[in-house]
């Protein structure tokens, strides 16, 4: 890699990259251009996170950056240095699902799939802001998330499920 | 996308340095400007990295106002309680636009720099004054229906595709920068520009100065205020019209009205004769109709979005009436009262 003897790391190369996906510590050399989404799945391998329109409105690609969900087809890699990802992959803990994962099977809340994983970690993402409470409320902040299966009804009754069961926890806590 | 020079600003000196080199962009949340990159619109040599410098404050001002840092998340804005408690208007509007993912990672500063949504703009097939000067306007003999009705010329009738800076045109913020020969501040409604025979220059800005902060004024209009969106669709997407409206009332009668439009011009369209009629009038559906007859006096339709005016007209009379009522258009359950 070039280096400025004066300054920040300055490249049109490859750039190091340390980051933390799924709780491991990579440490990656990617070229400026690279974004989130292509590292994922073309450099790593982890291709559940999905690409669907590649411009951040469909929201097939939704990880969480450090616990915040985004469109990782919108992020450049080199500028997330530092940060902890998690995708899909990461969501299950000792083989076993997510409650959010295991909302989405039992109610069917997916047709094709290819949406899926993009909104069980959105969903993931709208349970720890903690601004929904309706469907309605819902509905709206799921609204990143685009199904051409019009799975949408089953969706919003999977995330109501872990909602729920969240509130019953924290209720007999 | 194009290959590209990457530098990570480690001071605001350095990238208003960088970015004073017009084939270098700055970059932020960088939500708009990778997907222009992904379309070969925009095609930076170099991109200056502004994410690790310390604008992510959002701090009061000695005036009784708010500062925010130019780094902070539209999300984080919109949910901040001192905004939510003293600038209702400015959060709604934020929440009526893109999405939770985007607001996540977009800035205060690049939502103000974002660049039009016009059809023609976006593809790099077809000509675009505002994307290759002097190629011409397809857009104006075109498909035009999410096109501008007030300020537009014959070289460009783009509309600016922000809902946050509707509201801080209403809110007579401030804009503060930082270039190669020091900082200034400009005010909100004279940060955005008509397109006129330039419409490759969206703002005010100068050749490598950095959005910084934006400033709100005491004055939050927390009591009586709305931000009204209409759509092609009840989310996620971009305005055919909005509008800001916010009131101080005593007695039925208006004392200071503000008024601010989207999705209707190349810039959020304030209109400050507009509102001063309405000053000493009494709040009802009559003044707001003048109000609204005046705002639009000199609205031009084109083929397919002539139904704006229209529109627009009937939208500043329901959102001066929501202003007036205290009952602000919610972003949740759309349907509009």
């Amino acid at each position: 890699m070039p280096t400025d003897p004066d300054g920040p790391p300055r490249s049109a190369g490859k750039l190091a990259l340390t980051i933390t996906i799924n709780g491991e510590v990579r440490h990656l050399s990617v070229a400026p251009t690279t974004v989130l989404l292509d590292l994922l799945r073309e450099h790593l391998g982890l291709t559940g996170t999905k690409k669907g329109c590649d411009h951040g409105q469909c929201g097939a690609c939704t990880v969480l950056i450090d616990g915040r969900r985004v469109n990782s087809c919108l992020v450049l890699a080199v500028m997330k240095d530092g940060a902890e990802v998690t995708t899909i992959e990461g969501l299950a803990t000792n083989g076993r699902l997510h409650p959010m994962q295991q909302a989405f099977v039992e109610h069917d809340a997916f047709q094709c799939g290819y949406c899926t994983p993009g909104q069980i970690c959105s969903a993931v993402g709208l349970l720890g802001e903690g601004r929904a409470r309706t469907p309605d409320e819902i509905r709206e902040l799921m609204s990143g998330n685009i199904c051409r299966c019009g799975a949408y009804v089953n969706i919003v009754a999977a995330i109501e499920q872990v909602m729920g069961a969240e509130d019953s926890r924290s209720a007999a806590a | 996308m194009n290959n590209f020079e990457y530098l990570r600003a480690e001071s605001l000196g350095q990238a208003a340095a960088a970015a004073a080199d017009p084939a270098t962009k700055i970059i932020a949340g960088g939500t708009n400007l990778l997907d222009l990159m992904k379309y070969n619109v925009e095609r930076p040599s170099r991109v200056v990295d502004i994410t690790r410098l310390p604008l992510k404050d959002i701090a009061e001002t000695e005036a009784g106002g708010l500062r925010i840092g130019a780094l902070v998340p539209n999300s984080d804005l919109a949910y901040d309680e001192r905004i939510k408690a003293r600038y209702p208007l400015l959060s709604s509007a934020i929440l009526a636009g893109a999405s939770p993912q985007l607001r996540n990672s977009a800035s205060t500063g690049g939502n103000l720099l974002q660049r039009t949504r016009c059809y023609y703009f976006y593809d790099t097939a077809t000509p675009c004054n505002k994307r290759e000067p002097g190629t011409g306007c397809p857009a104006v003999h075109g498909q035009n229906r999410i096109h501008a009705i007030l300020g537009t010329s014959q070289h460009c009738i783009a509309t600016h595709p922000s809902d946050m800076c509707v509201a801080l045109a209403a809110l007579a913020a401030t804009v503060h920068v930082t270039g190669p020969n020091g900082s200034r501040d400009i005010a909100f409604g004279d940060f955005h520009r008509l397109p006129g025979d330039a419409p490759e220059i969206d703002t005010t800005l100068r050749p490598g100065e950095i959005v910084t902060a934006v400033e709100l004024p005491p004055e939050g209009f927390a009591a009586n205020h709305t931000y009204l969106k209409l759509r092609d669709r009840l989310s996620y997407a971009f305005a055919l019209v909005s509008v800001a409206a916010a009131l101080r009332q005593e007695g039925g009668r208006v004392v200071e009205a503000r008024l601010a439009l989207g999705g209707v011009a190349h810039k959020p369209w304030r209109d400050e004769a507009a509102e001063a009629m309405l000053a000493g009038k009494p709040a009802s559906p009559e003044s707001f109709a003048a109000a609204a007859d005046h705002l639009l006096r000199d609205a031009k339709g084109h083929e397919h979005n002539a139904f704006k005016i229209e529109l627009a007209r009937r939208a500043i009379v329901r959102a001066l009436g929501q202003a007036a009522a205290g009952t602000p258009q919610s972003q949740t359950d759309k349907r509009i009262r």
